[in-house]
């Protein structure tokens, strides 16, 4: 290389890259030694106390509380997520009249407009909406169903139970989030060549083994990645839970590691500990998504 | 495009009679159906906050499917300066387009020179940039926080600009990457045989080429930089220079009684209305631009 792209190369790529090291590479590092230490962040000095943290974690009872309630926003968010988008999508794309060519339904960038809605919406925001909506005396919610007669939801506090709480939390993400997975699924089926409809019509396939059958596996690739982009949110969601349940939910039954990871070091200062708490989220982050490649890979889906 | 979303044939309209035609009939409908309860689904909670954003907070607990007795402009100047929304938004606007217009810059000058100069190592690399989309941001957050300490940008504007370039640099490179990486090198070496330099040639005759890319990565970066909650809650938890998104959560934070709930809603407003007036004025470019760049 002449000494010029020697130059060029270390300002926009080592300039970049050394700064992104400080800021971003170096704190995952230390993240890793800090878990192995009994750190209370406000002293100089700490020792190092091998993998007690984890087995602290291990026992605790809250904390394995909050890895459960994870695992199971991990495990319906992006599934109900993707298979509404994934419904809504299709119709907005496949929904017109099956002679002649495939059709999309008419009149439907309404539709799409609309639903992308959320998207634009920051998420402590939508949190905070639907925090009212579910608001157990100023609610729309209560108002509506007390309208049409159902008086036991008078004073209903859809956050304040156990058995609604998750429930309630899971919609809110996912209405964030349908929208914006609906319009990627709409332009992914528009980019599948139309001789794979009209050849499985020849066949005489109708609309919903064109789904099964074409749109389906055609889109794989996509799904996949919105399966993991939608599991490492929910695997986070702690802007939503600040928003609807800041301290955890009814019996914790709202509680996310991430909750618990902020409080353990920012309001008690045990930072050794909360640094346990991120890898064991950034390994739980990376087993779905190794999960996901698998499932895809075992069905069938393309070698990546 | 191989499927259009243009109004029906109208011949295939005439055809009615047929079988065929009336469960396609059925299908439409349903399907207009579904999606409208969608959209009324969407749509709903919007234009109930809005509506309450004009009302007391009175009128709020009294009734919360009643119009406002009258359209007062109260809420929203008491939101704009009680509740500081007017500062935060400020703050958020500052904070957001310096980190938009770093991350830009560094993001495309490296995946750019990464695409292009590839050298011993830089696989090693492009690696670690990906690594850093793939571990949590909790993960990062508690060093993070001593590192800003210790550099005194803690609590401060420019540190907060600082992360918020540093974690969203990763997707930016990762995304523009195979823009460079498709992008005809003859150009690049005709230009450089004109005399142009590494310098000209990428500003003036590389960087146009990935527009599509960058404009889609520049929407991406605004939308994730405008919603960021945790960098500035655990990092910038002075109130002078709290952004938007933490004046949102401090309503979230305040025991019941004490929410001036009329200013909630009105703050809830002005925060949504500027980006989702954008959006609608430029939703085709914008819808066609995102998932042109995503699917790539």
């Amino acid at each position: 290389m002449p000494l010029s792209r020697v130059v060029f190369v270390l300002v926009t790529l080592g300039l970049p890259f050394a700064f992104y090291t400080v800021f971003v590479l170096w704190p995952f590092v230390q993240a890793f030694v800090y878990s192995l230490t009994n750190w209370s962040g406000f002293t100089d000095t700490f020792e190092f106390v091998g993998l007690s943290n984890y087995a602290a974690l291990l026992k605790d009872d809250i904390f394995l509380k909050a890895v459960r309630n994870n695992l199971l926003l991990a495990l319906v968010v992006p599934l109900v997520t993707i298979i509404l988008a994934l419904a809504l999508a299709t119709m907005v794309t496949v929904g017109g009249s099956s002679t002649g060519a495939v059709r999309g339904l008419s009149r439907s960038s309404f539709y799409r407009i609309v639903s992308f809605f959320p998207y634009t919406i920051p998420a402590i925001v939508i949190g905070l909406i639907w925090s009212q909506m579910f608001d157990p005396s100023s609610g729309l919610v209560n108002a509506a169903l007390t309208g049409i007669g159902l008086d036991q939801f008078e004073s209903f506090a859809w956050l304040g139970e156990v058995s609604t709480a998750m429930p309630v939390t899971m919609f809110v993400i996912i209405w964030g989030f349908v929208g914006f997975y609906m319009v990627l699924f709409i332009a992914a089926i528009k980019g599948i060549p139309a001789e794979l409809y009209d050849a499985a019509r020849v066949d005489g396939a109708g609309r919903f083994r064109m789904t099964f059958m074409v749109t389906l596996p055609m889109v794989r690739e996509t799904i996949q990645t919105a399966y993991i982009y939608l599991g490492i949110l929910a695997l986070d969601a702690f802007v939503y839970m600040a928003a609807l349940n800041a301290s955890g939910g009814p019996q914790n039954s709202t509680l996310t590691m991430t909750q618990d990871l902020f409080n353990t070091a920012f309001k008690q200062g045990q930072f050794g500990l909360a640094s346990a708490m991120g890898v064991v989220l950034a390994l739980l982050t990376l087993l779905f998504a190794a999960i996901v490649f698998a499932v895809n890979r075992l069905s069938g889906g393309k070698e990546a | 495009m191989a499927i259009s979303t243009q109004t029906a044939d109208p011949a295939v309209d005439r055809m009615s009679a047929s079988p065929k035609a009336s469960s396609d009939r059925t299908v439409t409908v349903v399907s207009h159906i579904v999606l409208t309860l969608w959209s009324i689904i969407v749509i709903l909670p919007l234009v109930w906050v809005f509506i309450s954003s004009w009302k007391t907070t009175g009128e709020i607990f009294s009734s919360p499917l009643a119009l406002p007795q009258e359209w007062k402009f109260d809420n929203y100047v008491r939101a704009w300066n009680d509740s500081n929304i007017g500062r935060y938004m400020l703050n958020s606007v500052i904070v957001v387009t310096c980190s938009l217009v770093l991350v830009m810059i560094l993001g495309s000058m490296a995946a750019y020179s990464l695409a292009r100069y590839p050298f011993p190592g830089s696989g090693l690399v492009y690696y670690l940039i990906l690594a850093g989309l793939t571990f949590p941001v909790f993960l990062a957050i508690v060093p993070l926080f001593f590192v800003l300490r210790n550099t005194g940008l803690l609590n401060t504007l420019p540190g907060l600009i600082a992360t918020y370039v540093a974690f969203a640099f990763p997707f930016t490179v990762f995304f523009l990457y195979p823009f460079f990486r498709g992008l005809p090198q003859e150009i690049a070496e005709a230009a450089e045989l004109d005399g142009a330099g590494e310098w000209r040639t990428f500003a003036q005759v590389m960087l146009p080429m990935a527009r599509p890319g960058i404009v889609a990565i520049a929407i991406f970066n605004f939308l994730g930089l405008w919603n960021q909650f945790l960098l500035p809650v655990a990092l910038n938890t002075n109130e002078e220079n709290y952004v938007l998104s933490q004046g949102m959560a401090r309503f979230a934070s305040q025991a019941g009684y004490a929410v001036d709930f009329g200013q909630l809603f009105a703050a809830v407003v002005i925060t949504i209305v500027p980006v989702l007036a954008v959006y609608i004025f430029s939703q085709r470019q914008l819808q066609g631009s995102l998932s042109q760049g995503t699917l790539k």
